[in-house]
């Protein structure tokens, strides 16, 4: 589970003096259920997911993953999370095989466990063809069966998807979706962020809309289109953003 | 701190490098090649001019000297010289290098020689070009050679014995044990070597270990895994600190074998090659290493910091590439004769560790020095490496854009 509390990030700029990057944000993530984080580029989400991947650590506020704090316990957190996103790349000179056993490793994994993690892993994800290839040698397709399995090494009940189809093709893409759904079905708790409403549509059970660093609304989509009188999730988002555009062009 | 963290970054991080070329070629294939292609080539290619000119017949021009027909006779007697007509413009020709050298012999040099008058012959020539030179000492030991003869004449004229001019001789004699000397003369390379290429060896490593990976987008992949920036910090710091160590060690070894090349060769002549014979034992080269050592620590932990802070290789690159200096200009100075050391200097960095070296390899231990001089220089590595791994805790660092 995941629980944010008043999460914020504040950065400082040289030029543009102090940016609220994430400002007083709170929601829960269930089990077994998808979370969509739903936000135009620069809305906040990236540095939304790094707070609760504890790659960044919030300014105000905090965030309860799995029963860790993210500011008090940090490396407990990230043990117990999956993230992924298409900023996290693969290391270039190491084999996906390598590179899979490497984090295994990093999570604590005995040798025999590691083993047969991998094993099973990579007969799942139909990796067997290339595990004993360089990672700067892989198709597209293949780093993200290879970023997965690294995800999944140390089988995390928390993922972290940050706009993880971002630039891919549709049957990459695909596969990421699918792998999102099948992490929901294993009961795993998911957040996953986009700007794709269609990706939102399709799977996520809760949204968040998230505008200037300041989550708008959330709730499941049958909830948000009776609250904003619209059936198209696009629409819901012009009505929850739109005014705020309007003002800031103003 | 975890262990098995840091192994696994370590293991991880040097299963890379040895994977990449660029960093191959700087840390191992350079320090290797380097001291044999220069040390070899260049003692070959000096003994193959130092050959060509000593074996040239030099042309020589003579300015006056028509009034003194004995000289000019015996002039033209000097094997390898060839003595070429007048011409205004002599000095252009040397210049030109058509003629080697040109001497002037005084009006009436001869009849003056018989008077006993006092005479100055000029030897013209070209500093810096070596055949120049040669031909002009063929000349001046020609003069020599005939002023000890006219001198030795006279002398026996007068029925005196040539010991008259030389009542005693006046010889030096060493002392000094060889590793001494060749530590005196050599020595203080031995130093600078090693804390350069501790510094060099570890360029590379480090920028690919920190700015590299934001380049390559891996940074925000291992830190979002359970591992503690501590255990990060110090995996890859214990790999550029091999590098560093590897590139020196290897460029010691290189070093070792071109001395003992150049002089063994028999490309030169006995007297250049023992320059060459560096007596210097096991012991000595590993006490340089220990010394070295806390600033190889230091130079890892720096040279990590300031690759983090870059966005890109590139950056690094341009961070990093001026500290060479740095790192040359102390260890430069260290080699300046009359540069000792004394307490003040024992807490500069880079230049008390190469002034140490200097004496080690010398075979002289001032145990004060190397205790303040390796307790000031673990001090300022811990420091740097404190630094690095607070770097490392820093967003603004890890996530400068």
């Amino acid at each position: 589970m995941i629980e944010a509390r008043g999460l914020s990030k504040r950065f400082q700029d040289k030029k543009r003096g102090e940016i609220r990057a994430v400002d007083n944000v709170s929601f829960t993530c269930q089990p077994g259920k998808i979370y969509g984080l739903l936000g135009a580029n620069g809305a906040g989400k990236t540095t939304t997911l790094r707070m609760l991947a504890t790659i960044l650590e919030p300014t105000d506020g905090t965030a309860v993953v799995c029963g860790y704090d993210v500011v008090e316990q940090p490396e407990k957190v990230r043990a117990n999370v999956g993230f992924l996103s298409t900023a996290t790349a693969l290391y270039p000179r190491l084999t996906a095989q390598e590179l899979v056993e490497y984090f295994g490793r990093l999570n604590g994994l005995d040798e025999p466990t590691l083993k047969k993690r991998v094993d099973d892993i990579f007969n799942r994800l139909d990796m067997n063809g290339f595990r004993d290839r360089r990672c700067d040698k892989l198709s597209t397709g293949m780093k993200q069966k290879t970023s997965i399995a690294r995800t999944l090494v140390h089988d995390p009940p928390v993922m972290i998807f940050d706009e993880p189809t971002l630039g891919l093709d549709v049957m990459t893409a695909r596969t990421i979706t699918g792998f999102i759904r099948e992490c929901r079905n294993k009961g795993k708790t998911v957040i996953f962020s986009t700007h794709v409403m269609s990706e939102v549509e399709k799977l996520c059970d809760t949204i968040g809309i998230i505008h200037d660093g300041k989550l708008l609304t959330e709730g499941p989509l049958p909830q948000l289109r009776e609250k904003y009188a619209e059936k198209d999730l696009e629409e819901i988002f012009v009505k929850v953003v739109g005014p705020l555009l309007k003002n800031s062009e103003a | 701190m975890n262990f098995h963290n840091v192994a696994t970054v370590y293991g991880k991080e040097l299963t890379e490098w040895l994977r990449d070329k660029r960093t191959l070629i700087s840390t191992v294939l350079v320090p290797l090649l380097a001291f044999p292609i220069l040390m070899v080539g260049m003692t070959s290619l000096m003994t193959v001019m130092i050959g060509k000119a000593e074996k040239e017949t030099a042309k020589i021009m003579v300015i006056g000297g028509e009034d003194s027909p004995q000289v000019i006779e015996k002039l033209r007697q000097v094997k390898d010289v060839e003595i070429v007509p007048y011409a205004e413009d002599w000095n252009k020709r040397i210049s030109e290098k058509e003629i080697r050298a040109a001497v002037d012999i005084p009006k009436d040099f001869d009849a003056a020689l018989a008077q006993g008058k006092e005479l100055t012959v000029k030897i013209y020539f070209y500093q810096g070009e070596i055949k120049s030179s040669f031909g002009a000492n063929h000349v001046e030991k020609f003069f020599d050679d005939y002023r000890d003869s006219v001198v030795s004449g006279r002398l026996a004229s007068r029925n005196l014995p040539a010991a008259i001019l030389k009542p005693f001789e006046v010889k030096q004699e060493n002392v000094a044990p060889p590793e001494k000397v060749s530590g005196a003369a050599l020595g203080g390379l031995l130093g600078y070597m090693v804390i350069l290429l501790s510094m060099t060896g570890a360029i590379y490593p480090a920028i690919d270990l920190t700015a590299g990976e934001k380049e390559r987008g891996t940074m925000e992949t291992i830190l979002s895994s359970p591992l503690s920036r501590v255990d990060l910090v110090l995996g890859k710091f214990f790999l550029v600190l091999s590098a560093s160590l590897c590139t020196a060690i290897l460029s010691i070894i290189s070093m070792g074998t071109s001395f003992y090349l150049a002089g063994h060769s028999g490309a030169m002549a006995k007297k250049d090659a023992a320059v060459f014979q560096l007596h210097i034992g096991l012991s000595t080269v590993l006490s340089v290493f220990l010394m070295a050592l806390p600033l190889a620590v230091l130079f890892a932990a720096a040279l990590l910091t300031i690759a983090l802070f870059a966005k890109s290789y590139k950056e690094a690159q341009s961070y990093l590439t001026p500290m060479t200096f740095i790192v040359v200009i102390p260890a430069v100075a260290s080699l300046l004769p009359g540069f000792d050391l004394n307490p003040k200097l024992a807490l500069v960095p880079i230049l008390s560790t190469s002034l140490v070296c200097k004496e080690i390899v010398a075979g002289t231990f001032h145990w004060n020095y190397i205790l303040l001089i390796l307790l000031s220089s673990s001090i300022y590595a811990a420091a740097a490496l404190f630094i690095a791994v607070k770097m490392f805790q820093r967003e603004s660092v890890l996530f400068r854009s």
